[in-house]
């Protein structure tokens, strides 16, 4: 049995690692941009939460549909004060830096308005699971719901993209951003909404991650951040189904390490993983290699 | 004997032959012309003689010896040098390490010296300095040796290109449109550096060009690529008033460019 | 020789020797103040890590500035410099005398980053891009992650090691602790001061400023501006980005050194060799200018001190260190700031006659 509860955690961790990278992704593939600050989106999402549930005690539901809304709302923002100007910058470092200085402003924030102190998450699921084979099974609520919830954002997500003309314009800008604005389509407008999109997508993450493992800090977002952003390149920087196949391969390999392996050295397992996968497919799992033309 | 010999060059790229059935032979001290309409593999046959493409069928010999599949660096190390169609110069570097980056090869010295300047350092780069700059003199971009290479205006920036080129000492230089984007003046200087530069090295050159009066200014043979495959080939004056040459590269009305 | 060729030269050489003179002149002044008793004891405790993290930035600006490939992952070779000479050190602690010892750990500090810089090359350097860096940053929380699982033993029967526990090496009662795991080392000798430190930076910029100046330097900068223009003209690029990048480590395995024999207790917590250091250090390269190595000496200098310096500010000092990072990101390197400052200087000029633009 320890083997099937190790095997849905590590569903579950994947799903949330899946939504996130699902965010990082997008945005790597339109913007082009490495959005470090991507994984201090999901530690505001939380503290949101955690402020409407446990010190305003108004409820989880209108506190994820506000985190939700600021989330988007802090995305967008971002982009358009502190990564536009930057878009056609001479080094495509100056981006990440300033997207590193946006993390660092958020966690410092974060850290003067909330404190260092850890803060205990209360969930944001009710439901307590379900029993499987006469009660050997124990599968929490909160393991159901994320990993429905990463299935849902999946669909939703690669019908919007494929379906809808804000969607089509999503891949254009990828594909070619000098081609798209000739092709009459709005590419600030279009990144706006891959902001809006990825970030509300963190506060989703940050929802059931702190659900999940119920501690809180500042610091909370940074290291589940680069292990999605990780999923991501695993899966193939850009695609939307590898984002998800990438998480949720990370999310099983983590907990699988920490409970046959060593909890010490799951990093490094997860971490040398991604360094095997580069190596045998160096454009990740579902990655298109592309050849500079001569 | 010839310097270069391509037999039954080809290559696909998925269903497409982009090169088929290639062949050409280049004698020593030849200008030697390739051109064709756009998208008909003239850049392709380039990439295929210097290893950016490994070719599906036939041999490349470079004065005799088979270089064919050789990778672009041992390509280099043969004989052959090229410059691209899209200008690629070293932009953050000054125009003189530009040249003495492609002397790299010519001159030794151990990493040791290098970053400590001890050794064999001062004497190796001294000569490297005059290498450089006796090329940049040839090509008249001696007074701009300090500048950045992306500083440089358009024209003297595609003659850097050949003086790199020409630094690593080849025997056959490739020139993948030279004159693109030059005005009238600069084309004609850019003929007499050619010339000048075939000459004074006394080497081998192949140019794809779409400027047909450069090309039947200085080069004496021309091959004709349309859709992959050899269309012509031969003196310039009989390719250049060839029926079949005339309809597919400069359509039916127009008459060939006077030579 | 012809004289282009000696302006251009003459130029170069001065330009490296301002910033010998520039760090030997902080130097002096930091001594003298230090003498004087006007800095604080806090403040002098600062600038041995100021001049370490000096240090690994110059390394890392030869990976991107001079290679132009992104790591993230040179905390990771800091690391390895660390902990190989800080268990060199205390090993022949009280057989070696402190000078020859401290040298021995430094080669042997700097020797193994290098290797693993080699090592790790051979398969990262095959990536492009964000995937070279995302790979680098997974080796260095690699490397992290397993010395802070190592367990190292020595007794009159040898080494032992383990990944488990300290109960696992079976260490004889006569045995030493060497590496405790998450505890780390304990009992380093403080071989390394402010002046080494500095003495340490000066080699560091004097090799790579040399070899930026050489046909090797050159090799790898013509890679990093155009690889298939390099290729055609027969630079090996494997061969130079490996050279580029083993160097590059063995400089920020230097700092390691000076880190290990400044700090009682070493430990491979994420605060001293974690992916957020790695960053730490890239901010101070490019804020410092990327590929100018006097300006990454420079930027590491302030921007260490800056959050240390508004401690009086205590709760906001780092929040304002955010703003401005971003701020002068934005000031420096926006299309449209950059235009408006260069149209705003030529005015300047233009009104006051001043010298003419610099060249290049």
């Amino acid at each position: 049995m320890s083997f099937l509860t190790s095997l849905v955690n590590g569903l579950s961790l994947g799903s949330i690692y899946a939504i996130i990278a699902l965010g990082y992704t997008m945005v790597y593939g339109i913007a082009k941009m490495l959005n470090f600050a991507h994984g201090d989106f999901i530690m505001v999402g939380c503290y949101i939460i955690f402020t409407f549930v446990s010190t305003l005690k108004i409820g989880a539901v209108p506190g994820i549909l506000v985190a939700i809304v600021l989330c988007t709302v802090l995305g967008v923002a971002t982009e358009r004060i502190a990564y536009r100007p930057l878009r056609h910058a001479a080094s495509p470092l100056a981006v990440l830096i300033t997207a590193i200085g946006v993390s660092y402003l958020l966690e410092n924030a974060a850290l003067l308005i909330f404190g260092a102190d850890t803060k205990s998450f209360t969930s944001v699921i009710g439901w307590t699971g379900i029993d499987l084979f006469g009660g050997q099974l124990h599968i929490q609520g909160v393991t159901i719901i994320t990993i429905l919830a990463s299935v849902v954002i999946l669909v939703v997500l690669q019908a919007f993209i494929h379906r809808t003309r804000n969607g089509q314009a999503m891949l254009a800008v990828a594909q070619d951003q000098g081609a798209a604005i000739l092709m009459g389509i709005d590419v600030n407008k279009t990144i706006s909404l891959t902001f809006a999109i990825g970030s509300g997508l963190a506060a989703v993450a940050g929802a059931l991650l702190c659900s999940a493992y119920p501690s809180l800090t500042p610091y909370t977002g940074a290291m589940p951040g680069i292990k999605a952003f990780v999923a991501a390149v695993l899966g193939g920087i850009g695609s939307i189904p590898g984002a998800m196949i990438g998480g949720l391969v990370l999310g099983i390999i983590e907990i699988f390490a920490r409970t046959y392996i060593s909890s010490q050295l799951s990093d490094a397992i997860v971490f040398g993983i991604l360094v095997i996968v580069l190596l045998v497919k160096p454009a990740g799992l579902l990655g298109k290699i592309t050849q500079e033309k001569v | 004997m010839a310097l270069m010999e391509v037999k039954n060059l080809s290559i696909s790229f998925g269903g497409l032959r982009a090169v088929d059935d290639f062949n050409l032979t280049i004698e020593k001290g030849e200008l030697y012309g390739l051109i064709g309409p756009n998208g008909a593999g003239k850049t392709t046959v380039f990439n295929l003689l210097t290893g950016v493409y490994k070719p599906n069928e036939g041999i490349i010999l470079l004065d005799g010896q088979n270089i064919t599949g050789h990778k672009t660096i041992e390509i280099n190390h043969d004989g052959i040098a090229r410059t691209f169609q899209n200008i690629r110069l070293f932009g953050q570097m000054p125009v003189i390490d530009n040249v003495k980056a492609a002397l790299e090869n010519q001159y030794e010295y151990s990493l040791f010296d290098s970053m400590t300047h001890f050794g064999r350092y001062k004497k190796v780069e001294a000569e490297m300095d005059e290498r450089a700059m006796e090329l940049l003199r040839v090509f008249r971009l001696d007074q701009d040796a300090a500048t950045l290479a992306s500083n440089l205006p358009y024209g003297q920036q595609r003659k850097l290109e050949i003086a790199r080129a020409m630094a690593t000492n080849p025997k056959l230089l490739l020139l993948d449109e030279p004159a693109a984007g030059m005005n009238p003046n600069e084309t004609a200087e850019l003929m007499d550096t050619i010339e000048l530069i075939r000459d004074k090295f006394s080497i081998t050159i192949l140019l794809i060009e779409h400027d047909m009066k450069l090309v039947s200014g200085i080069c004496r043979k021309l091959t004709v690529l349309n859709f992959g495959r050899v269309l012509a080939q031969g003196d310039t004056k009989e390719v250049l008033h060839n029926p079949e040459v005339i309809k597919a590269y400069l359509g039916d009305e127009k008459k060939p460019a006077k030579s | 020789m012809d004289p282009i060729v000696k302006s251009i030269n003459s130029k170069r050489r001065k330009n490296e020797i301002i910033t010998y003179g520039m760090v030997t002149a902080a130097y002096v002044i930091l001594e003298i103040l230090m003498k004087a008793g006007a800095l604080s004891s806090h403040l002098t405790g600062l600038l041995v890590p100021m001049v370490y993290y000096a240090i690994v930035a110059v390394g890392l600006n030869i990976c991107v500035g001079i290679l132009g490939e992104l790591s993230l992952g040179h905390a990771g070779f800091m690391c390895i410099g660390a902990f190989s000479s800080a268990v060199f050190s205390l090993i022949f602690q009280d057989s070696i005398p402190e000078v020859p010892r401290f040298i021995l750990a430094f080669v042997i500090g700097v020797a193994l980053s290098a290797l693993f810089g080699f090592l790790i090359g051979i398969p990262v350097l095959r990536l492009n891009g964000d995937y070279l860096a995302i790979v680098t940053l997974a080796f260095g929380e690699i490397i992290k992650n397993l010395i802070n699982a190592l367990y190292l033993g020595l007794d009159s029967k040898g080494f032992h090691v383990s990944m488990k526990n300290q109960m696992a090496l079976g260490l004889a009662p006569d045995g030493k602790m060497l590496i405790n795991g998450a505890m780390g080392i304990t009992g380093t000798p403080h071989d390394s001061n402010f002046t080494i430190s500095i003495v340490v930076l000066l080699a560091a910029l004097f090799l790579s400023q040399n070899l930026i100046r050489s046909k090797q330097g050159r090799a790898v900068m013509a890679i990093r501006d155009n690889r298939i223009a390099a290729e055609s003209i027969g630079i090996n690029v494997v061969r130079y980005k490996m050279i580029a990048f083993t160097i590059s480590a063995a400089i920020a395995g230097a700092a390691g050194v000076l880190f290990s024999h400044n700090i009682s207790t070493l430990q491979a917590t994420s605060q001293y060799f974690g992916y957020n250091v790695s960053i730490m250090i890239l901010v101070y390269v490019v804020l410092g200018g990327i590929g100018s190595i006097r300006g990454s000496v420079i930027a590491a200098a302030i921007l260490y001190l800056l959050p240390e310096l508004l401690r009086g500010l205590n709760k906001y000092r780092m929040l304002i260190y955010s703003i401005v990072l971003i701020v002068v990101m934005i000031f420096n390197w926006s299309p449209k700031a950059r235009d408006f400052r260069d149209e705003t200087l030529a005015k300047l000029r233009a009104k006051f006659g001043g010298k003419p633009a610099k060249e290049a």
